[in-house]
């Protein structure tokens, strides 16, 4: 352990001196600006799946979009994370000829991928959802979307804040995989400070306590959350 | 108001109705009575397409509203409904539940108008004849206006002091006594009720049965399922019997409790009452 404090210099060095520190932040941003927005754009697809998953279906159209929701779920759920943001970066998207930054690749793979598990986790939260809530809102004449967005998917959604939670940290964790396409995340910028050191122990340890903090910000934020959305079931 | 035509309804290869026929006039207060598993409760979700019947029309209105085709929300409206496990939206106020749909629906019928002015000023410009413009009720009147609606129901009932809070705090018997005044701040022509006091504690009954009795006497046109015999001889204009999905006797309270016709009905009344 000697040399300990020799390494703390050095990472202190590189990390003040040598701007390391703007790498930190600019990956911390990265990081971040995936994960909330896929974690915003994911919710939103999930919500729109998951009702898709849950209208009654004695109706064409709404097999056929359950059918392509099915595929959709299917291939996110079914593929791991790096091989969908390789499979985007380097295929579909050069086959349609669009050329965007390795970030937005990121928040694209991000938002369909977490809008994939969020479907499932909404699905199951509108399931808990009594359902003469539902036949309620339709009996005073609401229609199925209306009693959707009103009445049901609120209650879902208190519901499933915990999960949503786990999800929200599972982004936040996965995000350290977005440099296989280029994009510049936590990872990439420690990886930077301990190339440049030769000495990669002081920077991996920090970058883990990042990402700790990070979640136990998350954490905390959810309790809060959910104790705000708690106040119908309080008895007064 | 409401004719019920030859209405049948399977799940599966369950047949649960087989065929009813029945016309419920304006004022009635049909009393639906009958053992359990006999398609009551099926029979009376029908009747707002709450289950979309497999055969036969429900014209109310002057409308088949058990065609597909026809935009049931819009019908709905005008029918009532009560459920036995209460139903109160759970993530609203009491005031809320009442003033939802309200409030919602004549949103919806400024937005048309509001479409239809568009249209119209578009028009205008190379019409000659200028249409004229729907005039619209500002949103805060609208609202207003259902605030003071729900808050005259909730003082007729008794509970303007629960106004704004949520459902979990209240008791089965406010619970459903707002249940019926959310039905009736829609203005509906009749009111459908799926066993309305089964879920209740005993001593919660009477306050809903009162309520429901003080409706009777404005005159609203009330369709109850129930299996409180008591209320229905007291109440209704007539009582009607189904087993296995159909009407076996139909006729005024006196005679349908005093002289029962129907074999099963009368070995049914020996069993409850």
């Amino acid at each position: 352990m000697g040399n300990f404090d020799k390494k703390i210099a050095k990472f202190i060095e590189i990390f003040i001196d040598q701007n390391g520190y703007v790498k930190v932040l600019e990956g911390l941003q990265n990081t971040l600006l995936i994960a909330i927005l896929g974690l915003i754009i994911g919710t939103v697809i999930g919500t729109l799946i998951a009702t898709v998953r849950v209208v009654p279906k004695y109706k064409t159209l709404p097999k056929v979009l359950n059918a392509i929701c099915s595929v959709y779920v299917g291939f996110f759920r079914g593929t791991p994370m790096t091989v969908q943001l390789l499979l985007f970066y380097y295929v579909l998207l050069p086959l349609m000829g669009v050329r965007i930054s390795g970030v937005n690749v990121s928040i694209l793979v991000f938002s369909l991928n977490s809008g994939a598990y969020i479907s499932e986790i909404m699905r199951g939260g509108i399931q808990s959802v009594d359902g003469g809530q539902m036949e309620a809102g339709r009996a005073v004449g609401l229609s199925f979307g209306v009693t959707m967005m009103k009445i049901v998917i609120p209650q879902a959604v208190k519901n499933i804040m915990p999960t949503m939670g786990n999800e929200f940290i599972a982004l936040i964790k996965e995000t350290s995989v977005v440099s296989f396409v280029g994009a510049a995340d936590l990872y990439v910028a420690f990886n930077y400070i301990g190339s440049n050191s030769y000495e990669f122990m002081v920077p991996y340890l920090v970058m883990a306590i990042i990402y700790i903090a990070l979640v136990m910000l998350i954490t905390l934020g959810i309790k809060l959350m959910e104790r705000r959305l708690a106040k119908s079931d309080r008895r007064n | 108001m409401i004719d019920v035509i030859d209405l049948r309804k399977s799940f599966g290869t369950n047949d649960v109705l087989r065929g009813i026929n029945i016309t419920i006039n304006k004022g009635d207060i049909v009393c639906v009575i009958g053992p359990s598993g006999c398609g009551k409760s099926t029979f009376l979700r029908c009747l707002n397409c709450m289950e979309d019947p497999t055969g036969g029309s429900i014209i109310f209105g002057g409308v088949d509203i058990a065609d597909m085709k026809v935009d049931i929300n819009v019908h709905r409206r005008k029918m009532g409904m009560v459920f036995q496990q209460f139903n109160l939206f759970n993530n609203k106020t009491v005031i809320e539940n009442i003033m939802l749909s309200p409030v919602y629906c004549a949103m919806e019928d400024r937005r048309k108008a509001q479409r239809k002015n568009t249209l119209n000023k578009i028009k205008n410009l190379f019409a000659k004849e200028k249409a004229e413009m729907l005039p619209l009720r500002p949103k805060a009147e609208i609202k207003t206006e259902a605030r003071d609606r729900a808050m005259a129901l909730l003082r007729r009932i008794g509970l303007e002091d629960k106004a704004d809070v949520y459902p979990s705090t209240l008791s089965g018997g406010q619970k459903q006594r707002i249940a019926i005044v959310r039905a009736l701040a829609m203005n509906p022509d009749v009111i459908l009720f799926d066993e309305p006091t089964s879920a209740l504690d005993p001593e919660m009954v009477g306050e809903v049965l009162d309520l429901m009795k003080a409706l009777a006497d404005e005159g609203m046109t009330m369709v109850i399922v129930t299996h409180e015999m008591g209320f229905a001889r007291e109440v209704a204009n007539r009582v009607i019997f189904i087993d296995e999905g159909k009407i076996l006797e139909e006729a005024a309270p006196a005679e349908f409790f005093g002289n029962p016709k129907n074999p099963r009905l009368k070995e049914f009344l020996s069993k409850v009452l």
